[in-house]
């Protein structure tokens, strides 16, 4: 293949890879903004917990299946405890506060997380290899190929229950209208429940895929900046939005990145996301996934 | 401290010509006289700059109805604005380089709040991170605004006004309060005028505010506009009077959250808000470290207790909005009426 | 109380207009802008662990120096800029300080005008603001050890080594991958000018904060195909580019790191990737050094050591915080051979690391022979000459792997002094002579001795 070519598919695919891990952040904020209304800005930290709580067990010898498992048990209390002690007493509040309320779930659980585990960081060894593979030319990083197969299959997993489950058909009763889905005899707080624990459940997988990429420290809990600009592509409420929208942003930033960037100064992997998302916004009102109005409220 | 709370409560008594009067002299007139250098250099001063910001947001956040999330940006354009206006304009009186940083600021605001005529609530908020990283990174990236600095910071020039130097902790108060005290008056006209009215008329009922005439993209636009310009103005007091230096780290997004706090905790939709919110977030902290100073012995190391202060901060945060979700204002309103009632 | 002396009375006058009144017994203070929590706190930990240790070490095995004990206090900063406001603030009315040791650039910057008013020393060992190195412009300034621009030649030095000789480098391409911030951006001038100077290619390529994602970067890097990458990152950006590396077929000891980005913690979450990587450092890592053996003798196994982990000891930061220790204390003891045995104001220890010289014997003295080379302060020079070594990683620990290397300070001196003229100018300031400020040193130490006599 022609090396530039071969770089151009290269940039590409890197990006595209690069997308899927955004969008396993952004899954997580889709499901509890679907049915509740709050854009989640605790997911970073959950992110950080979850990855800090497995790393912690498997150093003090626990078995990687064990320490899963524990982890995801204590992800299952957490949702659970911040459903219970923050969502519930401030129902039908405005978003902003919900908001702000989950600011502040995020200093507990950041808090939380060091007060257990330290401040130091860790490593985490999934067992991938992260050698690259060579396809005609192009470099393919079987981690990556692997954190995108793992995404993937979350999101069908996903997917299937929401269409085929009675608590996924709640759940979409829920997202699409609450007070009726209160007529007709759903039990709001189970659900939010459920739908912390599915999201405590996200955050584990994206903390360990991404906690493998960077180390399992506080930083982990930034990479929710790289999942924004894909919710405001692909809609807050939107699972295959957030997939669709991950991919473009993926490769967007890193075309811009690789081929703008040295016009401009470089450095621009930051906004250029944020600034494409809104471009395509004003240019296509509808959005990626819009039935809905205009102006997005 | 006290200080800091009985000023925070400046501007609720504005129906009393009294109560602003009394405020205003013990602001202006006790404070200086009883206060420590540390009061004024780690505690008012920033409360007054924090608070000047919150007012700044208010204005699009709470009374238009508008969210954003990069404030902090808006802060940095300001303080950039003025030091590069008092850097490159020899002999222009501070309070016009002052002024000027906030226009820009203001013109900053106008653009980024373009998509808030298509988009609004989280959407919108999320967008305006795009202005958030976008001012980070060119500060970053354009030598000629930080005046070709090596390392990129800049320093403050010195605080004289006529002649008159505030270079002091105590100078530094007063000139802080003094700019204070004018926006909030200002901000303060603003609000009882059509043009506030119209703020909350579009954040109220959108469609209804404009089929009685009100130009709902002009007013959007002209919150962004206002509030940036009052936003701006507490960038150059905290890079100016504050921390008298500025990288643009400083500005990051934690501080766009921070005055997001200030406004929600205070209270949106009021000015007085602003400065409990402020107070709240500015003083809260430092109690805390105190109090953890204080509390346990040797068994606890410095780090234990900051994490439990950041779980208490969180707790504490939470406990506000699930208690008063109106915030800090609509609390003290109660606890007034309550007192009143006996009376 | 102190022991008076001819020089106190004559020093009375500053004494009091720098720092009012001396601390009641004679306690030498430092105030720590320490951080345990939030992002840095790794780093945080480690440096003032060590910095604790060595004056734990200092105070119970010599009772102080010269009787003065050492005191401390921490306030929390969390790395930021307003919070170390507030702890210098909070605690700079405290009788008998030092020096301030903040190790945040972003901390140090906001308390330089806080501090020469003040008139007490602030030590950014390893870091802050370059021109600081020039004592003319900034007396109250020391960024002990390295500066930025000296790092900057020391790498290069040392790739120089590599190939054989700074001739060598002629040809050669090397990308720098820099954290996209004031900090990260300062040695881009200064990589352009050596790459001029010695004929190689330079690419200089940045990471937006906080680089957790570096992708469109090392395939740009692949591209270029450079002989060598210099990684001047901060935090996660560092164990991100080690993986990327690898993932897109770079080795990694082509990889050399600069001085915030050769810590344990930098390499440790990358694993396999940065086996063979390698950084610059002025301190080695281990324990093998007698002082620290001496602080795992009397503080460590006496349950007063700081870190909450020992397997710590002797880790890049921790190391850092003692060397750190070290330069304060002997700064201190050089001042009170002058200024006599008691609490010193901040002015007084100013003077002290004004003339901070540790050759290689004195440095052997002290249990410190490896651990870092020497230092020589002047009034003019805050930096010190202090000398650079690299150490690789091999999956668990750093091993040195080349001399201690010099950087180029006589081309840089001209940069920085124009920087601090600069800096002068815009303050409206005078530089300081320096050459009379040592006569008049000098003569007032011969009248002291003569009046001793």
């Amino acid at each position: 293949m022609n090396p530039d070519l071969a770089f151009l598919v290269e940039v590409i695919v890197g990006g595209l890879l690069s997308g899927v891990m955004y969008t396993l952040v952004a899954i997580g904020f889709v499901l509890i903004y679907k049915t509740s209304g709050v854009l989640n800005f605790a997911q970073g930290a959950m992110v950080l917990f979850a990855a800090l709580t497995f790393v912690s067990l498997v150093e003090r010898g626990l078995p990687f299946p064990a320490a899963v498992a524990a982890t995801l048990a204590v992800m299952v209390v957490v949702g659970l405890a911040v459903e219970r002690a923050v969502l519930r007493p401030l129902v039908n509040q405005p978003p902003i506060t919900l908001f702000m309320a989950t600011l502040g779930v995020a200093y507990v659980i950041e808090g939380a997380a060091q007060l257990a585990w330290g401040t130091q960081v860790h490593g985490l060894d999934l067992g991938i290899d992260d050698t690259p593979l060579e396809f005609g030319g192009v470099l393919v990083s079987l981690f990556d190929l692997f954190a995108a197969t793992v995404a993937g299959l979350m999101v069908a997993l996903l997917t299937l229950f929401f269409r085929y489950t009675r608590t996924g058909l709640a759940f979409r009763a829920v997202a699409d209208d609450p007070l009726a889905a209160l007529n007709v005899g759903l039990r709001l707080p189970r659900i939010w429940s459920a739908v912390w624990i599915a999201a405590g459940i996200v955050a584990l997988v994206a903390g360990l895929l991404w906690g493998a990429r960077l180390g399992v420290q506080f930083s982990l809990s930034l990479v929710v900046l790289k999942a924004l600009p894909v919710l405001v592509l692909g809609g807050f409420d939107s699972i295959a939005g957030a997939i669709v929208a991950g991919l473009i942003v993926g490769a967007a930033e890193k075309l811009a990145e690789v081929y703008l960037g040295p016009f401009v100064g470089g450095g621009i992997e930051g906004w250029i996301a944020y600034v494409a998302a809104l471009a395509l916004l004003l240019i296509r009102p509808s959005g990626l996934f819009g039935q809905r109005s205009v102006e997005r409220a | 401290m006290t200080t800091a709370i009985a000023l925070s409560a400046k501007p609720r008594n504005l129906s009393g010509p009294v109560g602003v009067a009394v405020l205003l002299a013990t602001a202006f007139g006790l404070v200086p006289l009883v206060g420590s250098d540390y009061l004024f250099e780690a505690i008012l001063t920033p409360f007054l700059a924090l608070a000047l910001a919150g007012l700044g947001l208010n204005l699009l956040t709470g009374y238009a109805g508008l969210l954003s999330l990069g404030s902090a940006a808006f802060m940095a354009v300001g303080a950039y604005a003025a030091f590069n206006l008092s850097l490159r304009v020899p002999g222009l009186p501070l309070p016009v380089s002052i002024l000027g940083a906030g226009l820009v600021a203001a013109a900053a605001g106008l653009v980024a709040g373009l998509p808030a005529l298509r988009l609004r609530g989280f959407y919108l908020a999320v967008s305006t991170l795009a202005a958030q990283f976008f001012v980070a990174w060119a500060l970053n990236r354009i030598g000629w605004l930080s005046n070709d600095s090596p390392s990129g910071v800049i320093n403050a020039p010195r605080l004289v006004v006529a002649g008159l130097s505030f270079e002091d902790a105590r100078g530094r108060y007063l000139f802080s309060l003094t700019v204070v005290a004018l926006l909030t008056v200002a901000a303060w006209r603003l609000v009882r005028s059509p043009t506030g009215r119209n703020l909350v008329a579009i954040r109220d009922q959108e469609i209804a505010a404009r089929i009685v005439g009100v130009k709902v993209a002009r007013t959007k636009l002209l919150a962004f506009a206002l509030s940036s310009f009052v936003v701006g103005i507490a960038g150059v007091l905290w890079a100016f009077a504050y921390l008298r230096t500025v990288e643009p780290a400083g500005f990051n997004l934690d501080r766009s959250f921070q005055i997001l706090f200030i406004v929600i905790i205070g209270g949106l939709g009021t000015l007085r808000g602003a400065f409990l919110g402020a107070g709240f977030i500015v003083v809260l902290p430092l109690a805390l470290s105190r109090l953890g100073a204080v509390l346990p012995g040797d068994g606890f190391d410095s780090g234990t207790l900051e994490m439990v202060q950041r779980i208490v901060l969180g707790a504490l945060i939470v406990a506000v909005l699930i208690r008063e979700p109106a915030g800090l204002a609509a609390l003290l309103d109660r606890a007034g009426r309550r007192l009143r009632l006996p009376a | 109380m102190p022991r008076k002396t001819p020089i106190r009375a004559l020093l009375a006058g500053a004494a009091l207009l720098a720092l009012g009144v001396s601390a009641s017994a004679d306690e030498q203070y430092f105030p720590l802008q320490s951080y345990r929590v939030g992002p840095y706190a790794a780093g945080g930990t480690g440096f003032f662990g060590g910095f604790i240790d060595y004056l734990n070490l200092v105070n119970s095995r010599d009772g102080g120096v010269n009787g003065v004990k050492l005191t401390w206090s921490e306030g929390e900063t969390q790395y930021e800029v307003e919070r170390g406001v507030e702890v210098y603030e909070r605690l700079k009315s405290r009788p008998g300080i030092a020096a301030w040791n903040p190790l945040s650039v972003g901390i140090a910057y906001a308390m330089i005008d806080r501090i020469t008013a003040d008139k007490v020393p602030l030590i950014t060992i390893n870091h802050g603001r370059t021109d600081s190195t020039d004592g003319r412009v900034f007396p109250y300034v020391f960024p002990l050890l390295l500066n930025p621009y000296s790092e900057t030649s020391g790498i290069v030095e040392y790739l120089a080594t590599r190939e054989g000789g700074l001739d060598k480098l002629k040809g050669k391409t090397i990308a720098v991958l820099y954290h996209g911030s004031p900090y990260g951006k300062e040695t881009i001038p200064i990589y352009e000018l050596l790459a001029k100077r010695y004929g190689f290619k330079i690419e200089q390529i940045e990471v937006p904060h906080p680089g957790n994602e570096q992708q469109s970067q090392w395939l740009t890097i692949r591209r270029l195909r450079p002989d060598y990458v210099v990684l001047r990152g901060w935090g996660v950006m560092n164990p991100v580019a080690l993986k990327t590396a690898q993932k897109t077929g770079f080795p990694a000891d082509r990889i050399v790191g600069n001085v915030w980005s050769n810590s344990e913690e930098d390499v440790i979450p990358a694993g396999e990737a940065a086996k063979g990587y390698v950084a610059v450092t002025t301190q080695a890592s281990g324990a093998q050094y007698p002082v620290i053996q001496e602080i795992i003798g009397s503080v460590y196994d006496k349950g007063a050591g700081n870190l909450a982990d020992r397997k710590r000891i002797g880790s890049v930061y921790h190391n850092l915080g003692v060397l750190n220790g070290i330069l304060n204390v002997e700064a201190v003891r050089i001042a009170q051979a002058r200024f006599g045995h008691r609490t010193l104001t901040g002015d007084e220890v100013r003077w002290g690391f004004e003339h901070l010289r540790l050759d290689e014997a004195r440095v052997a003295a002290l249990g410190a022979k490896g651990l870092f080379h020497s230092i020589n302060v002047t009034c003019a020079n805050h930096e010190g000459e202090g000398r650079v070594t690299f150490q690789q990683w091999d999956g668990a620990k750093w091993t040195v792997v080349s001399d201690w290397i010099k950087p180029d300070w006589a081309s840089l001196r001209p940069i920085i002094e124009a920087s601090a003229a600069t800096y002068a100018k815009e303050r409206g300031l005078t530089p300081r002579d320096c050459a009379a400020e040592e006569q008049a040193d000098a003569r007032a130490g011969q009248r002291a001795s003569a009046e001793a006599k």
